[in-house]
């Protein structure tokens, strides 16, 4: 047998079930991976151990009643550290919170709590989910586990490098401009970037409120789906949450695409992105027509213009929320005899470089005599990214992009040019802008060994449709069964 | 370069974040940069075009008027040194700008 954490999700499941292995087995295994890797891949800001066995124990204890237990009863996971987790600290990789710990839970960690799972601890991030490399994290950068020179992705490199590696089965990131889909295609994994809505907020700490998104990680899209039915629906808690009912998705189906339409937008496949993405992005989608799927070639013309609308309206967003953060009610906190004094001193230092430039730049995108022509415009084109997607949604069930115009880059390439980094989102940032849910998914290395990533993106509250056409090319493909050499087990 | 020392100073001063000299100079460049290339938006025609207002197609609803009473109001004030008889305590601009 392969080692316990080689397992997918739903057999680890299924031999707990039949308690051929215990959840203390499974966690501890995890555990053991955690404890061989972390010092090279620095994937956790915390880790919860103590947590995590007692939580294996009593999934364990619960089996053994003979009751019915719940649907993930006994596994093990890693959440962001941007999800608060009662009485466990939650720094969102800023130094702001370095001592901050939540008197409560998000709704999200408290459906995967509710069903059973275990955690292992909370993930890397860039500070404040702001960034795509966990560069800006106030903590570490988290390696790639396929090159440990290069970066993971981000904003959620911490989870996307601790599945890649197996240093746990699943994990919960957050995606606002593409921070669970690019840090996914990077490390070679599966993330899902839901439908805005779909899964609560509450307890997410926010970003950029019209974009945030709860997002999952996982080795294949069906471990995925298995974490999504348990938290996607409706919170009383987040009035943007939607009561669409959440589907039962059923993968059991042969892998055919009949009557499927794939939609292949020419601005996604741009001069300036990496030759062997393109490749090995054009040989998936010739693997899904294969498969059966018709491929239509579509437009989304407003593509270009989604990078400037993206960071306006998301440091707008940024800037009114991290206002609350005035080292007077909680986390860091500067001395001084003075109230806007004190204010000043600790935002100054607290926020670190990256946080800091976007709260500068919504602030002045919203300010008096700028607000039209930067905020006021972006929103105006924003509407016409949506439209685009609605008309592209009237020809095709789906569409399928490159997830980055690069593999993971190396750690310090873009590390003095914000501008070349924000521009590394241009394929993932159009999803968030638009609402629509995006599924990352690996197809294939670049020269270097890297991994590519493809994305599909559907229309509003189909995360179904695109679970079972990544489900048919996985079921038909191997590319997300290949583990980087430091994490095999074998 | 688009924008002045003085206008970064003064949008520092509107976020409230304290900043050295070697930052607002750096910034000033940084966010020059990122403003021109925003200038792009200035192409496209919005003329008949409303901004967005909701991203997803669900209308908006207005939920029931019940009382869910919170308890957390005690573990947020535990979190804080700065507090006295369930308020937080705040320097007293009042006084340092008389």
């Amino acid at each position: 047998m392969s080692s316990l954490t080689d397992l997918p999700v739903h057999e680890a499941l299924h031999l707990l079930t039949r308690r051929e292995i215990s959840s203390l087995e499974l966690t501890q295994a995890y555990l053991a991976q955690i404890d061989r890797l972390e010092p090279q891949i620095k994937a956790f800001i915390t880790l919860t151990p103590d947590l995590a066995l007692q939580q294996a124990a009593n999934a364990d204890a619960l089996r053994r009643t003979g009751e019915q237990v719940p649907a993930l009863s006994g596994l093990p996971l890693a959440i962001k550290d941007v999800f608060a987790l009662e009485n466990i600290p939650c720094t969102c990789g800023s130094r702001m919170l370095a001592n901050f710990i939540p008197p409560y839970t998000a709704t999200s960690v408290q459906h995967l709590l509710a069903a059973g799972a275990v955690v292992l601890g909370k993930t890397n991030t860039d500070e404040f989910a702001m960034g795509s490399s966990t560069e800006n994290s106030a903590y570490q950068t988290t390696r790639n586990p396929w090159n440990l020179a290069h970066v993971p992705g981000g904003s959620s490199g911490g989870s996307a490098a601790a599945v890649s590696a197996h240093m746990a089965p699943v994990a919960l990131g957050s995606d606002t401009g593409g921070s669970v889909r690019q840090p996914a295609s990077f490390c070679g994994i599966t993330g899902l970037k839901p439908t805005y809505g779909r899964i609560s907020r509450y307890g997410l700490i926010a970003y950029g409120s019209s974009l945030d998104s709860v997002g999952i990680f996982a080795r294949s899209v069906e471990d995925l789906a298995l974490i999504f039915t348990q938290i996607a629906g409706h919170d009383r808690l987040d009035s943007t949450s939607v009561s669409m009912p959440v589907p039962d998705i059923q993968l059991n189906t042969e892998p055919s695409l009949k009557g499927v339409r794939l939609g292949v937008p020419k601005e996604y496949f741009i001069s300036g992105i990496q030759a062997d993405i393109e490749s090995r992005v054009r040989t998936a989608i010739a693997q899904f027509e294969a498969l059966g799927a018709q491929i239509v070639e579509i437009s989304l013309p407003h593509t270009e213009f989604a990078v400037p609308v993206y960071y306006l309206i998301a440091t707008a967003e940024a800037s009114t929320n991290l206002a609350r953060y005035d080292g007077l009610r909680y986390g860091y906190s500067v001395e001084s005899p003075a109230l806007w004094e004190r204010i000043r001193l600790t935002r100054g230092s607290g926020f670190g470089p990256e946080v800091k430039r976007r709260i500068m730049l919504g602030t002045y995108a919203l300010s008096a005599g700028y607000y039209e022509a930067y905020y006021g415009k972006a929103q105006k084109v924003r509407s016409l990214i949506k439209q685009d997607f609605d008309q592209a949604f009237q020809q095709v069930d789906a569409i399928a992009t490159p997830v980055a115009p690069t593999t993971a880059f190396k750690m310090g390439e873009h590390s003095n040019d914000p501008l070349a980094m924000y521009l590394e989102d241009i394929f993932t940032l159009p999803t968030n802008l638009a609402g629509i849910p995006g599924l990352a998914f690996p197809v294939g290395f670049d020269h270097q060994g890297l991994p590519v990533g493809m994305q599909l993106m559907g229309p509003h509250f189909k995360e179904e449709t695109l679970i079972k056409l990544v489900h048919a090319y996985q079921q038909t493909t191997n590319w997300h069964t290949l583990t980087p050499l430091l994490a095999s087990n074998k | 370069m688009l924008l002045t020392i003085q206008e970064v100073e003064h949008i520092a001063e509107l976020a409230k974040l304290d900043l050295s000299a070697e930052e607002k100079e750096q910034y000033r460049e940084q966010l020059s940069a990122i403003l021109e290339y925003a200038a792009i938006l200035q192409q496209v025609n919005t003329a008949d075009i409303l901004p967005v207002a909701a991203v997803n197609p669900q209308q908006p609803f207005l939920r029931e008027d019940i009382l869910h009473p919170s308890h957390l109001a005690e573990s947020i004030r535990a979190r804080t040194p700065h507090t006295a008889d369930q308020h937080f305590i705040a320097p007293s601009e009042l006084e340092n700008n008389p």
